[in-house]
Order: C-alpha cells, then structure tokens, then sequence
C-alpha cells in the first residue's frame, strides 16, 4: 500500500534499483534508438520519403499550374474531367476541390514524375488506392514529391481527410500504362 | 470544524466538499460517456456495409460528437475527479478554493453542452479536429473554450492543494507516487489547455468575424498540441490509476521510487512532441523536424511508457510473490483476483494498452512509416486501443472501487460488474484489429462509404460488442447509486487494506498525519535474483511483437511506389 503513500524512504531518489528494471531499461533504451535512427537510416538508403519541397500558394495561382498543364497534354476526358498525358519526368499537378479530384493523370511505368499537389479549398487527403499512399493536402500549400509508378493499372486517388458532405464522393483517377 | 470523514475499508478521509466534486465530475463524466457511446454506436453501424445505418450527413455528425463527447468531455471530468482525489483525499487534505472548483466544474458543463448544442443543430459536423478553413458555429468553438477555462481552473485548485498539504504538513516526507503521476498529468493538462486557447480563440474570433484568415497548416500544427496532448493527460492519468489500483488490491509498493518517478518525468519531458504524429504527412514541415519530433526526441517518452509497462505488473507480482505465490512464473497472476472487475479491468486495460495500442503508435508514428497509415481507420484503431480501452477502461475499473469508497454503495448486479470488462475489452480488440487490417489495406477513417470485403464487417460486430460493455457499465453504475445498498458501515470490501473505523460521518476534524511507507527490509529490494521473472517474460514478449512488428511495417512500406 505504498504507491499512495510518501515513499518509505526520505530520499528515495538514491535507493538502488532492481535487477530486471535495469536491464529492461537498457533493452528499451537500445531499441528505442534503433527505431530512431531506422528513420534517418531509411531517408539515406530507403526509396520511400517524402520530400521537403513544399511552397506557399494561392488557389488560383496553383489552379492556373493546373491549367497550363491541362490545356497542353490532354488527351482524352471522361464524365467531364479531363484526363491528361504529360511526358515522362515533368512536372504533373493534381488539385483537390470539394469534391473532386483535377484532372486525371496518366503516368508511365517506371518513369519519375515531379507531382505537384494543392488543394483549392479545405483540407483534403490524397490516398492513392490501392497502393496506399497518403498525404495531406492543404490549402495555400504545394506539395511537391517525385514519384515512380512501378505498377501499371488503374488506381483511386480517395480523399481520406473529411472535407464535407461530400466527404466520401470524391475519387479521382491516376492512369500507370506500359510503355 | 469537523470535516472529514474516513472511510472504513480503504481507510481513505474525504474532505467533505472534495468529496462532492468528484462525485459530481464523476458522474458528468459518465453522462458524456453515455452521449458517446450511444453516438459510437452509430458511428460503427455505419461503417458496418452491410448495415449502413445513417445516412452520410447524419453520419458525419454523429462522428463529430461521439469523438469529442468520448475523447474530451468523458475523460476530462473523470480526470478532475482524479486530480482531486489524488490530491485532497491521498494527502489527507482538505481542498483549495471549492468554489473555484465548483466554477471551473459550471463552465465544464456549460461548455460541453453549448458543443453538443451546436453538433446537434447540424452547422458543426466538422469532427473533433474542426481543421479550418472548414467552419462550426461560434459557439461550437466557445463551448470547447469555456469547457478548457473550466479544466483550467481544476488544474490550479490541484496545485494549490498539493501547496496547503504541504504547508499544513498533512504528509511525511514526498507526495505519494500516485500524486506525482497526477501531477504529472496536470502539468500536461495545462500545456495542453495553453496550446487550445492559442488556436481556438482565434478560431471563435474568426468564426465571428472579427478574424479574415486562418493558417490551415499553422492551425493544424497548433491545434494537434491541443489534440494530442490531450490524449497524453490520460496516459499520465490512467497510468497513476494503475498504481493506484495496484496498491489498493495487492498492498503492492512501486518497485522503485526512483524508476516510476523518472518514467513520469520522461513524460512531462518529452510526451508533447508527438503531436508531430498527425503532421508527418504534412507539407512545409521539414523531415529534421518530422524524425525528431515524432520520436519525442529518440522515444525517450515511448522509453517511460515500457518502464511503466514493467514496473506497474512488477509490483503487482513482486506483491503477490510476498504473500505465498511464488510457484513458477505465472502463479502470481493466475491466483489474482480475476473475477474482481477492479483487477480485471485495471489489468487487460495494461496489457490491451501496451501490446496493441503502444505498438501500433509508435509504428504509425515513424516518419515513413506513416505514408502507408496516414488518415486511415488504422488511426482509430490505435487510438481506441490507447483512449478506449488504456484510459477509458481503466476509469471503468476505478468505478467499480470508488463506488464503495467514494459513493459509499454496494455493486448493483455485482454478476454484470464481473464480466463486464470482458465483454468490453472483447469487443474493443475484436473491433481494433479489424480496423487496423482495414486500415493496412488502405480503408479511410471518417469515411461514410468504404469497406474491404466485409473486414469492417468483423469490426462492426465487435464494436457492437464494446457498446454492450459500455452500457453494462453505466447499468452498473447508474444503478449502484440509485438502488444499491448503502454501506454505512466497513462492508470488508478490501480487508486487510482497511482501517476498521466507525462509521463514516464527518466526524474528523483534521486526519493523522499521512505516514510514509513502512520500510522493506534492505536485502529484499536490489540485491539477490530477480524480484518479477514473470513480469520481465511478458516485457520480452511485447519487445518480441513489437520488434517483429515493426519491421514488417517498414517491409509492407518498402512495396509501395518510389517516392522522393
């Protein structure tokens, strides 16, 4: 009955400590910092990290990227969003409005694209499916990540961040063909 | 002026008017519990496909106000019962200032209904995170306000109690372990209020008005040290209920002093940092910042939680071993009072909190690791693991001791009370580890329309199960204070724990002096073999799935597209 009693000794700060305390503090001390340098490990060996290459925007700043890019590759549309073909290794732009993923994009396998992403609005959540990758989207924020479709098919951008009554309406597209 | 009054089978004193606040806390506590149980129950009926319950509008309010309902109003007022009984009743003292309790414990309650008010007139279905430029009524925002003011104030009534024990020299020698853990609490408490008025005043002001822009990304990074260190307080505060309840059943002493008080010194230390959990897939943030803030500086906070996680059983065995239970690893523990929903409470809450609810956040907290978790029903899961079943379960089983102690009643259906942290703890793991596949198959959380091939389904089967153990709950706990006996004199609940005293009326006029722990002998504590082999097994086998674990995640990341 003494965790709500004053200890029984007056400086417990030096009573010695017991034997399987001290080696599970050295065990969980050692792992703790393996799992802390895994992520510095993982940014220097490992193939998925984020960038840290964002910019500050505006909405129809961001929005007019979007259009340029729209007007110049576009190579098809289905249900009235267009769907877009940018050659391998430019700059790509995805946008989030309530509630649409703009426009469609189709990539090729194995080739790097520079994503550029913002959202028009709320909070959004970029959840790639059924890869699953997620990343939040944020308005007056560019992201920008390099990414290298190494699967071809057809895959769901779904948005994941709740963003409204039509929350769950707003699914967008990315294309992966062979070349 | 006499004042307090002992109680005859813990030996505890209640001041009188402490003794009102936590009774009354307490029982606001469980009335947003109720709110947010009823409203989990939609939530999960929802989610189950092939139910569907709600429809998406109603869905999304109903998510709204079962997250703050659950994760705010409920655990809030049960932790300033907490506050003041780890303070005016653990060091025999009475309470500073009751009047400001009582006004702080007003604006509590008038904030967490004027923001039920608001969620259910339908304009604030923004969920608990309310992330602007999406926008709540006004006094959505000004009830949260009013309802941290309120906490506040409970905080420093604290504080000013461990000042006048202190002064009046109510205790020998330093605050009890429990109290330091409360303390600990309190001190997140208050960081954590501090970063809510930061954010959210300007939030009202900008709802009014008088306000043109919120930061989306600045309001994020603020709001989460509200949102997660709130979550924190409860770690502090069900982790000194462990120990509370450790020492209660089984006589049972911290295994050092030292150790456990460290662990919550890490806590005050480090635990904030993990706000950076929420951000890490976040742009304009820097990884440096990411890999150091998510890993509360090198998990030097995660560090504290398997300390605890060792030493809170450790001292439960260590206790038992003292009294005769000494055969093999496990006889300490499988001649523990099982069918005592106090230790079964207490108990799988520790083992459903660490094994489940620790592990699934540290991994859903590695920086990359988070790219394949990010916002999807693999975040409630862990967080039902860690709130749910860690701090909510925990109270649950506090419950069932303060009934006697505190409301001075028997166990109405004493039968319900004994199973029903199994069937809660049943239906939460069932429901968890289903959300947590659905969320690894890339399942988002507040969703209104997806499902994997009926894992949600499994999930809604358990949910429902964990709403079932809730309601087995506020039966019992509803029903002990309104029929159940009135113990007006010892009832033996904890015999050999109680002081035998008359009965309890407000007969003392100033308690004994708290003494300090009787002394062990010296050769039993640091010296010799190992006090809990049982204790560091089960430590090596969470290390085990925490290991494995771990490295599968980062081999499931390792799948996934290219991305730099």
């Amino acid at each position: 009955m003494s965790s709500f009693l004053p200890p029984s000794e007056r400086i417990w700060w030096k009573t010695p400590i017991g034997k399987e305390e001290v080696l599970w503090i050295g065990i969980a001390l050692v792992w703790c910092l393996i799992m802390f340098f895994m992520m510095p490990y993982w940014h220097i060996y490992g193939k998925q990290n984020l960038s840290n290459e964002a910019y500050q925007t505006t909405a129809p700043r961001f929005q007019a990227k979007v259009d340029e890019m729209v007007t110049q590759y576009k190579i098809g549309e289905q249900a009235g969003i267009p769907i877009v073909k940018p050659p391998a290794g430019s700059d790509v732009y995805m946008l989030g409005r309530l509630w649409q993923w703009y426009p469609i994009l189709e990539l090729e396998k194995d080739q790097s694209y520079r994503l550029h992403l913002s959202s028009m609005d709320w909070n959004h959540g970029f959840s790639l499916q059924p890869v699953n990758i997620n990343l939040q989207i944020i308005p007056g924020y560019e992201m920008v990540i390099t990414v290298t479709p190494d699967q071809a098919g057809e895959f769901t951008v779904v948005c994941n961040e709740f963003c409204g009554i039509g929350h769950h309406l707003m699914l967008g597209k990315i294309y992966v063909k062979e070349n | 002026m006499a004042q307090f009054r002992v109680c005859p089978d813990s030996g505890f004193y209640f001041d009188k008017s402490a003794e009102s606040l936590m009774k009354a806390n307490a029982v606001a506590g469980a009335v947003f519990l109720l709110v947010a149980g009823f409203l989990g129950l939609g939530v999960i009926l929802t989610r189950w496909q092939e139910v569907h319950l709600l429809p998406a509008d109603v869905f999304y309010q109903v998510l709204t106000g079962h997250g703050i309902n659950a994760l705010i109003f409920w655990i809030i007022f049960f932790e300033m019962a907490i506050l003041y009984f780890a303070s005016s009743t653990l060091l025999r003292t009475r309470l500073a200032a009751p009047r400001w309790a009582w006004l702080g414990f007003a604006l509590m309650l008038i904030g967490a209904v004027m923001n039920n008010i608001a969620v259910l007139q339908g304009n604030s279905s923004v969920m608990m995170t309310s992330y602007a430029p999406m926008q709540a009524a006004p006094h959505f925002y000004l009830g949260l306000i009013l309802f941290a003011v309120g906490a506040l104030i409970g905080c420093f009534v604290f504080l000013g109690t461990l000042v006048i024990a202190r002064d009046d020299k109510t205790y020998e020698g330093s605050i009890p372990l429990v109290t330091f853990g409360a303390l600990t609490a309190c001190i997140i408490a208050i960081f954590t209020i501090a970063s809510g008025a930061i954010i959210l005043v300007p939030t009202f002001l900008w709802s009014v008005g008088y306000i043109g822009h919120i930061d989306a990304a600045m309001y994020r990074l603020i709001w989460w040290g509200l949102g997660h260190s709130s979550q924190q307080i409860n770690v502090a505060a069900h982790v000194s209920v462990w120990y509370l309840i450790a020492g209660v059943l089984f006589g049972a002493r911290p295994m050092s002093e030292k150790v456990s008080r460290s662990a919550f010194l890490l806590y005050i230390l480090f635990l904030q940092l993990a706000s950076a959990h929420h951000l890490l897939a976040d742009p304009g943030l820097s990884s440096e910042w990411k890999v150091f803030n998510t890993s509360y500086a090198m998990y030097l906070a995660v560090l504290a939680s398997m300390i605890h996680g060792l030493t809170v059983p450790g001292s439960v065995e260590v206790a038992q071993r003292a009294k005769g239970y000494t055969k093999g690893m496990f006889e300490w523990l499988r001649k523990a009072p099982w069918g005592n929903p106090v230790f079964s409470g207490f108990f799988l809450s520790l083992i459903i909190f660490g094994f489940i609810g620790g592990i699934t956040g540290v991994v859903m907290g590695t920086e990359q690791i988070n790219l394949i978790i990010h916002n999807t029903i693999y975040v409630p899961a862990h967080f039902h693991a860690t709130v749910a079943v860690g701090t909510t379960l925990t109270f649950m089983a506090l419950t069932y001791l303060l009934i006697p102690v505190l409301f001075r009643r028997a166990l109405f259906l004493p039968w319900m009370a004994k199973w029903q942290p199994y069937v809660f703890s049943a239906g939460m793991t069932l429901m968890i580890l289903f959300m947590l596949g659905a969320g690894t198959l890339g399942v988002s959380r507040r969703h209104w329309d997806m499902d994997f091939t009926g894992v949600m389904a499994v999930a809604g089967i358990g949910g429902v199960l964990a709403v079932l153990g809730g309601a087995m709950y506020l039966i019992v706990t509803v029903g002990s204070l309104l029929f159940g006996k009135k113990l007006d004199e010892s009832a033996g609940l904890f015999q050999g724990f109680g002081v035998p005293l008359a009965p309890s009326a407000y007969t003392v006029g100033q308690p004994e002096r708290l003494p300090m722990a009787p002394k062990l002998a010296v050769e039993q504590h640091g010296s010799g073999g190992m006090e809990a082999p049982g204790t560091f097994a089960l430590a090596l086998a969470l290390l085990v799935c925490f290991v494995v674990y771990y490295f599968i995640n980062w081999d499931y990341l390792a799948s996934v597209w290219p991305l730099s």
